[in-house]
């Protein structure tokens, strides 16, 4: 899913890609990212408005003829370097389900529960998302096969962190009982 | 993990093939204990779980390969582990097709010659059982190459000729046992997708052991196995709501 983060970023994108309406960034948005998901006008333009603001994009007058905006949007050079930096800057690893997995797993073992059990119906959470992204990626289109073997391997991730937990359970019991 | 257990139950109307409280061991090593296991017809099912846990064990015994040392195995409503050696060899070569890690293709002869291999062991006349081979080129992306030795091909190759060959007698059930082991990731998507495919097509039931979450994604359904018994993950969610 693109944030809140990546909308503005993606914008900038096809701002540098060349100048640009409103429209005709939404239109290239929801084809290249929408995947099904397309950006409400409201949206393109609250962005494109934060981004004038901030000095990262430029827009000219309105041009004459129909339509809700018929500005043209162009990305300055202060936009261009934060859309150089986000694309170079890895981004912050998200642990939030290990996180919340961890203390699952330390809450069952203190209190006696089946740790074992909680993570084995983790797994066949996962393995069902792998399938349907499996079925995503054999009737999509190259673009949301990539999207797909992202969760796919994000997914793949999680689930050797659950298979390592799930060996490890019966030394990780000893140590929170002891406590 | 007892309650978690698989009971000896079918999947869905009568399994093709089902273990039912199957034990197995190497000596002191207990691979299978109480190990219970039904595949539908044309279900594909990823067979799941640790190095070591037993899973492979279960497909040699599911195949016949293997006959345990307690518990029932059954195909199509026969006992296969009552079967004699001949009668078992015999299943596995009319009704069975497998898949291994490493294609155990013979890398002397030629593409064409081990696709038609089953089939000639099987007293198929020459011309037709070259001519069958001939039809599973193209449709496993192997066209051109009948005359390849398979010493000679990539290992993505190598893997599509030994499906071409595990499916040349049209077996009802294929064992595929980490079948992309060797693959890197597109080329292992590619037999995956092919096996999948084809599969379907033939309306082939598919065992597949793998270790591989990805690979098993492809499965319909899968169950893990760990220390020797197999758990069923949607029972085991039912089982946790409660």
């Amino acid at each position: 899913m693109l944030t809140l983060v990546t909308v503005p970023m993606t914008l900038l994108g096809l701002l540098e890609r060349e100048p640009s309406h409103g429209y005709d960034l939404k239109r290239d948005y929801d084809a290249l990212f929408g995947q099904g998901k397309p950006l409400p006008f409201g949206q393109v333009y609250s962005t494109l408005s934060r981004l004038a603001r901030d000095g990262k994009v430029t827009s000219g007058d309105a041009e004459p003829g129909s339509g809700p905006d018929r500005k043209r949007y162009a990305i300055t050079e202060v936009g261009a370097t934060e859309l150089s930096g986000w694309l170079a800057d890895p981004i912050e690893p998200e642990p939030h389900l290990q996180t919340v997995l961890f203390a699952k797993v330390v809450v069952a073992l203190m209190l006696g529960r089946p740790a074992d059990a909680y993570l084995d119906t983790q797994r066949a959470a996962h393995l069902q998302r792998m399938r349907e992204l499996t079925e995503l990626k054999r009737s999509g289109n190259l673009m949301e096969t990539l999207l797909a073997d992202h969760g796919l391997f994000h997914l793949e991730a999680d689930l050797r962190w659950i298979d390592v937990t799930s060996a490890r359970l019966s030394a990780l019991a000893e140590m929170v009982r002891a406590r | 993990m007892t309650s978690l257990q698989v009971p000896a139950k079918p999947v869905s109307g009568r399994p093709l093939i089902q273990a039912i409280d199957v034990y197995m061991s190497f000596g002191p090593t207990q691979a299978l204990a109480g190990a219970s296991l039904a595949v539908g017809r044309g279900e594909i099912l990823a067979v799941m779980g640790p190095s070591g846990s037993g899973k492979s064990t279960m497909l040699h015994c599911l195949a016949g390969i293997f006959t345990p040392d307690k518990g029932q195995v059954w195909f199509d409503g026969r006992r296969v582990d009552e079967l004699n050696d001949t009668r078992r060899t015999e299943l596995r070569r009319t009704a069975f097709g497998f898949v291994f890690q490493f294609g155990q293709l013979v890398p002397e002869l030629t593409v064409a010659d081990n696709i038609a291999l089953p089939l000639l062991l099987n007293r198929e006349k020459r011309k037709s059982a070259y001519a069958k081979a001939a039809a599973w080129l193209p449709r496993l992306g192997l066209e051109g190459l009948g005359e390849r030795r398979t010493g000679e091909l990539s290992g993505g190759q190598a893997q599509r000729v030994a499906l071409a060959r595990a499916l040349a007698m049209r077996p009802q059930v294929l064992f595929a046992d980490e079948p992309t082991g060797s693959l890197d990731t597109l080329t292992g998507e590619m037999v995956m997708e092919l096996l999948v495919g084809i599969a379907r097509e033939e309306d082939a039931t598919v065992v597949l052991v793998t270790h591989d979450p990805r690979v098993a994604a492809y499965a319909d359904r899968e169950v893990m196995v760990r220390d020797g018994k197999v758990i069923d993950r949607a029972s085991a969610a039912v089982q946790v709501g409660h």
